[in-house]
C-alpha cells in the first residue's frame, strides 16, 4: 500500500514533534525512520497508524484519505517496542487474537484460524512454542510473535516501533536481517522507526533522517551515507571530524580533495565547517604535500576488524579521530607518540550560520 | 516436621521476621479468636446445633451473607468504573473524588448508618421520591444492602486503581490496531488484567460487609426474620447475658467468613496462576 503523509504538523503543547512533513512511500517498500530521540519519528508512525491524530496535514493510504479513519479501518499492522503481548494469552491465542475479533460474517473457522496461526508460528520459527506465555520466552522471541501477530490480519502496511530496540545487540542483528528476508518474501510495505544507523542502513531499501520534527534528507541507504544532505546527516550516521575555521581551509581543505574555499567566506556571516569521516583520513609518516596537517598518536585501540587513533594537532582543540585498516597499521607501525601528517581522502563542507554573529 | 525454608539468602533476618510474624498473629489474631472457640465448647454439640439454627439466627444469616455479597458484587462493578474514571480521564475536581472515595472507611461507620437512614426514610431526600414508587429503603432488607454497598466502596476503588494505573497502554493499543474495538479490547485484554485485583477488592469489600454493625443497626429497623443481621443477634444475645449463645454464633460467622476467605483466595490463585506462570 502506497502511503502519502501530505504536510503533517503534530504538536504536544508548546512542542512542535512533526512541523510540515511530507513524505511519500511506494508499495512494497521497507523504509525506515531514522533519527534521534524526540525527532518526531515514532508520532509519524503513530499517526501512520491512526493512533494519534495530526494537528495539520493528510494521510493517504493507496490514494484514499484516511486521516479520520479509525484505526481498524486501515489495515495496519503494528510492532512495538515493548511487544505489547497480551500476558495473558498464550502464543497462539496471541497470534490468533486479530481474526478472533473479526466480525463473525468475515470472521474464518476455528480450524482455519487454527492452521494459520499454526502457519504464521513457522513463518517467525516457534512453532515449538505455541502453547507457552509470552513471560516464558525470550526478548527476541516475543518480538517474532508480535510480528506474527501482526501479520496474521493480513495487513497491507506493517508499522514496526523500534521493533528491535530492547533486545540485545547480537540478537538485533540477527533479526535485522531476518527481518529483510521476511519482507522480500512477504512485499509488505513496512516502515520501521529506529535510532539505530546500522539497522536503517542494513534493512531499508531507504532512509528518512529525521531530526527536531523536520525530514532532513531522504534516500538509499548508500546516498544517505555517501551523500549527507546536513551537517545533522552527516553526524547522524557515523562517527565523524568537525573542523572549524580558517585554518581547517588551509590545512585540511586541500585543493586535490574538496571544493575550492569561496573568498567571501569571512565576510558573509556564515563559516565553512569541514567534515571528514575517520576512515577517509590518509596517514603517512613523513611530509608529501604541504597542506597536511602534523599530528601525534594519543591513543589506539588495536583490538577489533580496525585500529582506531586519538590524534592531537597544535592547531585544533579537538581530538582527530582516525579509522586505519590493520593492514595499513602494520606498514605504519605505529605506536603512541609518533609524529603523523594527515591528509583527507574524501571531506565535505557545509556552510552553517556563525556562532560568533549576533543575529537581532 | 520439616519447616520448607527458603534458600538461604544474603539478606538477614529471615528467621527473625517469621518468628515475629508467627507471634505476631498469635497475639492479635489466634489467642483471641480461640478464646471464641473455648468459650463456645460449654455447649454440648446439640445444644450448640440448636442454638445456631433457630430460625432467627439462620434469617439472620440469609440476610448478613446474602446482602454483603451482593454489595460486594455492586461494589465491584461500579468500584471499577470510579476506579476506571478515576485513572484514566483527568477532569476539575477529580482529586476531590479520589478523596471522596475513603469516606466509608475514615467516617464513624454510626454516622454512615444515620446519615443513610435520614436519606433513605420516607420523607428523606431520595426516600420520597422512591416511596410513591413502592420502593422503601429504609428500615427493610434493602436498606441493610444500601450501608453495606457503602461501606465496601473504598476496597474495590482502591485495589484496583493501582492496577489500572500500571496497565500497559500499549497492549490496548495493540488490541486496537489489530481490529478488536472497545468492548473486545476491554473484555480480551483489560479484564484479565484486572481480574487478580478485582476479586481481591470484592473479597475484602464481602469481609468487611459480613463484620459491619455500626451503620446497619440504624437503617436496617432491626426486625426479627426480616431485617436483623447477625452481629446485632449476637448484640441481643449479650445483652440478655446469653454468653455462649453469642459466643456459639461468633463461631459460626467466624467459620463461615475464613471458609470464604479461603475460597477467594483460592480462586484468585487459581486465576493469576493460570495466566502469569513466570
Amino acid at each position: 500500500m502506497s502511503i502519502q503523509v501530505d504536510h503533517v504538523t503534530k504538536r504536544f503543547g508548546a512542542f512542535t514533534v512533526l512541523n510540515d512533513v511530507n513524505l511519500h512511500v511506494q508499495e512494497g517498500e521497507l523504509v525506515a525512520l531514522l533519527g534521534p530521540s524526540g525527532c518526531g519519528k515514532t508520532t509519524l508512525l503513530r499517526i501512520l497508524a491512526g493512533l494519534e491524530r495530526p494537528d495539520q496535514g493528510r494521510i493517504f493510504l493507496q490514494g484514499t484519505e484516511v486521516t479520520d479513519q479509525r484505526i481498524s479501518e486501515r489495515r495496519v499492522g503494528f510492532v512495538f517496542q515493548h511487544y505489547a503481548l497480551f500476558r495473558h494469552m498464550t502464543v497462539a491465542d496471541n497470534i490468533a487474537f486479530g481474526l478472533t475479533v473479526l466480525p463473525r460474517a468475515q470472521r474464518p473457522s476455528a480450524a482455519r484460524i487454527q492452521e494459520k496461526v499454526h502457519d504464521l508460528l513457522g513463518l517467525v520459527h516457534l512453532q515449538a512454542m505455541a502453547d507457552r506465555y509470552p513471560s516464558q520466552l525470550s526478548g527476541g522471541q516475543r518480538q517474532r510473535v508480535a510480528l506474527a501477530r501482526a501479520l496474521a490480519v493480513e495487513p497491507k502496511l506493517l508499522l514496526l516501533d523500534e521493533p528491535f530496540g530492547a533486545l540485545d545487540a547480537k540478537v538485533r542483528k540477527e533479526l535485522r536481517r531476518w527481518l529483510r528476508r521476511l519482507h522480500d518474501n512477504l512485499h509488505v510495505t513496512s516502515i520501521l522507526v529506529t535510532h539505530d544507523q546500522e539497522e536503517a542502513l542494513e534493512a531499508a531499501h531507504r532512509v528518512v533522517v529525521m531530526h527536531q520534527g523536520n525530514i532532513e534528507q531522504i534516500g538509499t541507504p548508500d546516498e544517505v551515507y555517501e551523500n549527507p544532505a546536513t551537517p545533522f546527516v552527516y553526524q547522524f550516521l557515523g562517527d565523524v571530524n568537525v573542523f572549524h575555521g580558517r585554518i581547517a581551509h588551509d590545512r585540511i581543505l586541500d585543493k586535490e580533495a574538496g571544493e575550492p574555499l569561496s573568498a567571501d567566506a569571512d565576510a558573509s556571516d556564515q563559516r565553512e565547517v569541514t567534515f571528514v569521516r575517520p576512515h577517509d583520513l590518509e596517514l603517512s609518516l613523513s611530509r608529501t604535500t604541504p597542506t597536511q596537517l602534523e599530528a601525534t598518536v594519543q591513543f589506539l585501540i588495536t583490538a577489533g576488524a580496525r585500529v582506531h587513533l586519538e590524534l592531537a594537532s597544535k592547531e585544533f582543540s579537538e581530538i582527530i579521530a582516525v579509522e586505519l585498516t590493520k593492514e595499513r597499521y602494520r606498514e605504519l607501525k605505529l605506536q603512541q607518540g609518533d609524529v603523523v601528517f594527515v591528509h583527507p581522502k574524501q571531506l565535505q563542507v557545509f556552510r552553517m550560520p556563525s556562532p560568533l554573529t549576533v543575529k537581532s | 516436621m520439616h519447616l520448607i525454608l527458603k534458600q538461604p539468602s544474603v539478606l538477614p533476618g529471615f528467621s527473625l521476621a517469621l518468628g515475629f510474624a508467627l507471634f505476631y498473629l498469635s497475639v492479635i489474631v489466634l489467642i483471641p479468636l480461640s478464646g471464641l472457640f473455648v468459650k463456645s465448647s460449654s455447649l454440648s454439640w446439640e445444644q450448640f446445633w440448636n442454638v445456631v439454627t433457630t430460625p432467627r439466627a439462620i434469617a439472620s444469616y440469609q440476610l448478613t451473607f446474602g446482602a454483603s455479597l451482593v454489595g460486594a458484587l455492586i461494589n465491584g462493578v461500579f468500584g471499577s468504573i470510579i476506579a476506571w474514571v478515576l485513572v484514566r480521564y483527568h477532569f476539575p475536581g477529580r482529586s476531590i473524588i479520589d478523596a471522596l472515595v475513603d469516606l466509608p472507611f475514615a467516617l464513624p461507620t454510626a454516622v454512615a448508618g444515620i446519615t443513610l437512614t435520614a436519606i433513605y426514610a420516607s420523607n428523606g431526600w431520595i426516600g420520597q421520591y422512591l416511596e410513591p414508587l413502592g420502593i422503601k429503603v429504609a428500615f427493610t432488607p434493602l436498606g441493610v444492602l444500601v450501608a453495606l454497598t457503602f461501606i465496601g466502596l473504598p476496597f474495590v476503588v482502591r485495589t484496583v486503581q493501582p492496577v489500572l494505573q500500571d496497565l500497559d497502554r500499549e497492549a490496548e493499543e495493540a488490541a486496537t490496531t489489530l481490529g478488536a474495538n472497545r468492548w473486545q479490547t476491554f473484555r480480551a485484554v483489560i479484564v484479565p488484567e484486572l481480574w487478580p485485583a478485582l476479586l481481591t477488592g470484592i473479597a475484602m469489600a464481602f469481609a468487611r460487609a459480613v463484620g459491619e454493625y455500626g451503620s446497619v443497626i440504624f437503617i436496617a429497623g432491626n426486625m426479627p426474620l426480616k431485617s436483623e443481621i447477625t452481629p446485632l443477634l449476637i448484640m441481643t444475645k449479650l445483652e440478655q447475658y446469653d454468653y455462649t449463645g453469642a459466643t456459639a454464633l461468633g463461631v459460626v460467622m467466624l467459620v463461615t467468613s475464613f471458609v470464604l476467605a479461603l475460597a477467594i483466595n483460592l480462586l484468585q490463585w487459581w486465576s493469576s496462576a493460570r495466566h502469569m506462570n513466570q
